[in-house]
């Protein structure tokens, strides 16, 4: 089991530095770079620039010098926030996107489990049809239209209440992050509601339920012990995944919302071509998809028996 | 057979199963939800620590005298003598204050600087004895010469030092071929700033405005410890506001700085950034919601705004786009037939009315957009450009004598270089059809993200860019010296003896009407000689909570000003 985890991690650590080495030759190969400016700059101006940001070294001893940093787990300073360093943009935003993450992921994950369960228990009935109706709308609407038709449906209650019962944007109370989550987590709450389904139907007609009906095992426990826990497995297995993805993917909601997460810089970072920004946060970002990852590796040994972890 | 009772053995029918079932799925939702709950009430507390716009206090708030607004973005440089983008200059514009300011109505004002001399070889300013840094220490001339002498140090990298070239060795001293000390500006005394000039600049007065020339404190810089402009207190004041708190990314709070000299600036004791976002439909939200004092329109917003009968205001926010062309010696574009082709060819209201449909936009006749001020009035009025004619048949006859001027059987597709955003797409495209139909010539359409737009313009890698050019300073000259041949922003590299002679003209003459008349030279010039093809002028819709007065969305200086606004309290 041990052994299993060291593994796992020292096998992350070169994924990590793979998508580091990656991401910093496609970065630099790309057209243009940070310095540029709607202003054109003179040799002068653009030789300090230059120095100040160690771009006037050859790109091979950049790097070697960016690895030294990385390992000392400095990313350096942003070219477009020219006074904050990149790990201080990390710690300061990514709880904030953190935060709304988790939060997304549970309603996801609660809501999708639920939903899922109940639409294969009313298979083929109107509980069924609503549901997945509203599924298939939460999976094909992009989330900026959702994110803009519910702040709109915020400015609407709160007029007809005549006080701000739910702020339209902003973060900082439990009223700024209720919205936001739920609209970050709808589209993969669809998405579970319809892998829960599935996966429960499959269980449903499966030998060992009907093997557990016949001997007389009460519904309930049939439901939850047989049923709903081994529906669940797919689902946990894309839990981790969408975690991250959830996480990384929350610059819409982001950005309607005002949120100062760290989705925005994510973003902006490859258009603006910050380079140390865009280092910082493609390798956070990996690194975190990689132990989300391994983390749900491991839970599976937990929930699974027949899992063997070696 | 089945023997009913004896609940835990007995065979159930599908329908008890999934009543049973059921039950338990409602169980669980409740368990859910409780445990939602609790995990809000835990991250509540967490996110606490992190940045929170806390508890907003509204667009208005009269017992406070405060007002609530927005930032297009958190504001990448506070440092001024580093800063050049125009959220920074927003915010450092309401917060600090040059030898010379704007006034209520965007005239140039006397700032720290009392009264001052123009020469044809430097200028003299005599500072007021009250100005004062927000720590209550006096504002002296050493500030300024410490500030410049940063701006232009090498080791401080500033992109904008260009902006102090007119001042003597600026740019020896910026390339470090002299030291610091060589820079022609020094302290007579506290209160005289002596500035030489390396050529006469007769737009000086403009040019001290600009954030590039914001006093600094030496004492205070260097107890930052190189932190200066990182944070609300790694920055000393002395506008009419200044900064208290600073979220990053999430909002700021500016309050009245009490040394602040002016007392017709500063009306307000403390206006909240509470929002940064980019987002014109949740400012919109905001502002229905109360939330902040004004917000932008986009076109499609005005119907409804105008049904609710908001008073919407437009501003024009002084930037002018053109097409701009490849003027090298081996691109169609470097042939004047060509050009002009391509100017007659096309019409810029069309563009405006008919396909970008945007309402604020104004259809560009030259190079100079609306607010640049000529001698006495706006120059526009004084010397108006020549109306443009589209005119089909004479641009196919241009285009036939390029033809046999470059030998070509047919001509090959043009390369239309632009960004991403979705009105230069939709530009783009108008081009794309336009010139097709008109011409029957085939454009390519490059589109590329910011950045590597910049750098294909930099090599010259395009036959047309879209291109636009905002406003440093308050005189026509920071666009008139665009198309010269050393001027770096001249990307297609428009080279004309005639054209340097205008622009060294207006740098140098010390008579404004020597120089308006070499501007309208230039204006001509450009449009005779078809070195760019003007598009539009970008505007803005914008509406104001009716209780904010005196506040003012501006060309040049800043684009939102609420240095001059006030509550206006409706009689009870």
């Amino acid at each position: 089991m041990w052994m299993y985890v060291l593994k796992r991690l020292a096998q992350g650590v070169i994924t990590v530095w793979f998508i580091a080495t990656a991401t910093f030759f496609a970065m630099h190969s790309v057209p243009g770079d940070p310095l540029l400016n709607e202003r054109a700059m003179s040799e002068s101006i653009r030789a300090n620039l230059e120095a100040r940001y160690g771009l006037d070294q050859p790109l091979m001893t950049q790097y070697v010098i960016y690895l030294g940093n990385l390992s000392r787990g400095d990313f350096g300073i942003s070219f477009t926030q020219e006074n904050r360093q990149v790990n201080d943009i990390i710690r300061e935003h990514f709880p904030i996107s953190a935060i709304l993450g988790v939060l997304a992921v549970v309603f996801a994950a609660a809501g999708g489990v639920l939903w899922g369960a109940l639409t294969a228990l009313y298979r083929n009935r109107l509980p069924d049809y609503i549901i997945m109706f509203l599924v298939i709308l939460g999976i094909s609407v992009p989330s900026f239209v959702i994110a803009a038709l519910s702040q709109l449906a915020l400015v609407n209650l709160n007029t007809l209440l005549g006080s701000t019962v739910l702020p339209v944007a902003g973060w900082g109370t439990v009223r700024h992050m209720l919205v936001p989550s739920l609209v970050l987590g709808l589209g993969t709450m669809a998405y579970l509601t319809r892998l829960m389904r599935s996966s429960m139907l499959e269980i449903i007609s499966s030998d060992y339920i009907r093997t557990a009906k016949a001997k007389g095992v009460p519904p309930a426990r049939i439901f939850t012990r047989h049923q709903l826990r081994n529906a669940i497995l797919p689902v946990i297995t894309v839990l981790g995944p969408s975690i991250a993805a959830i996480t990384t993917g929350g610059f819409v909601v982001e950005l309607v919302f005002a949120i100062p997460g760290l989705g925005r810089f994510f973003v902006q970072a490859v258009q603006q071509l910050d380079y140390t920004v865009i280092m910082g946060t493609t390798v956070f970002y990996g690194a975190f998809l990689v132990f989300m990852v391994i983390v749900v590796d491991v839970l599976y040994g937990f929930i699974d028996p027949r899992v063997r972890l070696e | 057979m089945d023997k009913p009772g004896d609940g835990n053995s007995s065979v159930f029918t599908e329908q008890e199963f999934t009543h049973s079932a059921g039950r338990q799925l409602a169980l669980f939702a409740c368990y859910a939800l409780l445990a939602i709950a609790v995990l809000l009430y835990l991250l509540s507390l967490a996110a606490r620590s992190t940045g929170s716009n806390g508890v907003a206090s509204g667009a208005i708030d009269i017992v406070n005298n405060s007002i609530s607004i927005t930032l297009q973005d958190e504001p990448p440089q506070l440092d001024a003598s580093r800063a050049s983008d125009a959220v920074s200059g927003t915010v450092l514009f309401h917060v600090m204050e040059g030898l010379l300011s704007y006034g209520p109505s965007g005239e140039l004002v006397p700032g720290v600087a009392q009264r001052w001399e123009l020469r044809a070889d430097g200028a003299t300013f005599w500072l007021r004895e009250n100005a004062r840094w927000s720590d209550g220490e006096p504002v002296t001339a050493h500030d300024f010469v410490f500030s410049w002498r940063r701006a232009v140090d090498p080791a401080t990298a500033s992109d904008y030092s260009f902006i102090l070239y007119s001042v003597k060795n600026a740019e020896l001293v910026n390339s470090g071929e002299l030291p610091l000390s060589y820079l022609g500006v020094n302290a007579r005394d506290d209160y005289t700033l002596e500035v030489e000039f390396e050529r006469p600049t007769p737009f000086f007065d403009k040019l001290v405005a600009f954030a590039t020339y914001y006093p600094m404190r030496e004492d205070f810089l260097n107890s930052t410890n190189g932190r200066y402009g990182a944070d609300a207190d790694m920055m000393l004041y002395n506008g009419p506001y200044m900064i208290t708190s600073w979220v990053h990314n999430a909002s700021m709070r500016w309050e009245k700085n009490p040394f602040y000299w002016n007392e017709n600036r500063g009306f307000l004791d403390a206006i909240n950034v509470d929002y940064m976002t980019s987002d014109v439909n949740a400012k919109l939200n905001l502002f229905k919601d109360r939330q902040i004092a004004d917000t932008t329109l986009s076109a499609p917003m005005l119907p409804s705004a105008m049904e609710q009968r908001w008073h919407i205001d437009r501003f024009m926010e002084g930037t002018v786009f053109f097409l701009e062309l490849n003027h090298r010696a081996e691109r169609l574009t470097g042939n004047y037939h060509f050009r002009k082709a391509l100017q007659l060819a096309q019409d810029p209201a069309e563009l405006v009315y008919r396909a970008l449909k945007e309402a604020s936009y104004l259809p560009a006749p030259s190079l100079f957009p609306e607010f640049i001020r000529g001698v006495d009035d706006l120059f526009r009025k004084e010397y108006p450009p020549e109306p443009h004619r589209m005119d089909v048949a004479a641009a196919r006859e241009h285009l036939e004598m390029a033809r046999q001027e470059l030998g070509l059987q047919e001509f090959p597709p043009l390369v239309l270089l632009t960004g991403d955003s979705p009105i230069s797409m939709v530009a783009a495209e108008y081009y794309q059809a336009l010139y097709r139909k008109n011409l029957g010539l085939e454009i390519r359409i490059d589109a590329q993200i910011f950045k590597q737009r910049l750098a294909k313009m930099d090599v010259g890698d395009f036959d047309i860019v879209l291109a636009g050019w905002g406003p440093d300073y308050d005189d026509a000259l920071t666009f008139g010296d665009l198309f010269t041949s050393w001027n770096l922003n001249n990307h297609g590299r428009y080279n004309n003896p005639q054209m340097d002679e205008l622009v060294r003209t207006a740098q140098e003459s010390l008579d404004p009407r020597i120089r308006m008349e070499a501007f309208a030279g230039i204006q001509q010039m450009v449009k005779d000689d078809v070195v760019i093809i003007p598009m539009y002028e970008r505007g803005y819709a914008f509406v104001a909570d009716p209780r904010l007065k005196g506040f003012e969305r501006r060309s040049i200086g800043t684009e939102m000003d609420y240095s001059y606004a006030y509550i206006d309290v409706p009689d009870e």
